[in-house]
């Protein structure tokens, strides 16, 4: 089985390019067995989300708007 | 603004936006839509000023990087996660970005990444630019990009584990 160390790289890399079938395969592999990979899934999602609202936020500059 | 370290850049960019965006306010009925206007203003203004920067020369930053070394330990010597180094579930870490303290951790950790790190990852998530564009403008091979972005993943996953989200009841 993948380790967990391949699993991290590759969980980065489908992020910003396409992983092959059998890179696809493995991942859901490891994933389905491994609770640390699938929560370093979520973050990495997590991270995406808050980068995104602290940039916006930068330009609200602090200020409670909107919903 | 990470992705212009040069304030004066930055500053400029601020301030084009805000011209424009004084220009077009009567059209937006919520300020949520203006928000969202502005943003997507901004964020074509700090991208035109990273290609017009990167194309002076002598302005490519040094390349300070992450070594890969330096996850090593979270690792065993089969690759697997240490017992103590696993990724914890963060439970619903959107509840998070409504606290104001948060957004300081979250900075912090920004700014433990390499400047150059930091960009590459701004340029990608909040930017969305293409991973072979992000290289292109900073002369990067696109596999070192691809590390890049890994590592900065990691650091700032890391970082936002040990100093927020593994702490119990902070996010409570």
């Amino acid at each position: 089985m993948m380790n967990c160390k391949e699993a991290v790289r590759l969980m980065s890399l489908e992020r910003d390019s396409t992983l092959s079938a059998t890179q696809r395969f493995a991942l859901r592999f490891h994933t389905l067995l491994c609770t640390g990979c699938r929560n370093y899934r979520q973050q990495m999602a997590f991270l995406h989300t808050a980068s995104v609202e602290r940039a916006s936020g930068a330009i609200s500059d602090g200020q409670k708007d909107d919903a | 603004m990470l992705q212009l370290r040069d304030q004066a850049a930055a500053e400029d960019a601020v301030q084009e936006t805000m011209l424009a965006a004084l220009q077009g306010v009567e059209r937006f009925a919520s300020r949520a839509q203006l928000k969202t206007w502005v943003f997507s203003i901004l964020k074509n203004k700090i991208i035109d000023a990273i290609r017009r920067r990167v194309r002076e020369p002598n302005m490519t930053p040094p390349d300070e990087e992450i070594a890969d070394s330096d996850f090593d330990p979270l690792f065993d010597e089969r690759g697997h996660w240490r017992r103590e180094s696993q990724p914890s579930t963060w439970g619903d870490p959107v509840k998070a970005l409504e606290n104001t303290r948060f957004w300081a951790v979250f900075d912090v950790c920004m700014n433990r990444l390499p400047a150059n790190t930091a960009r590459v990852f701004m340029m990608r998530e909040v930017l969305g630019l293409e991973t072979e564009e992000i290289c292109r403008e900073l002369a990067l091979s696109s596999g070192n990009c691809w590390v890049v972005l890994h590592r900065a993943r990691m650091g700032l996953r890391l970082c936002l584990e040990e100093t927020w989200f593994g702490k119990k009841g902070e996010t409570a």
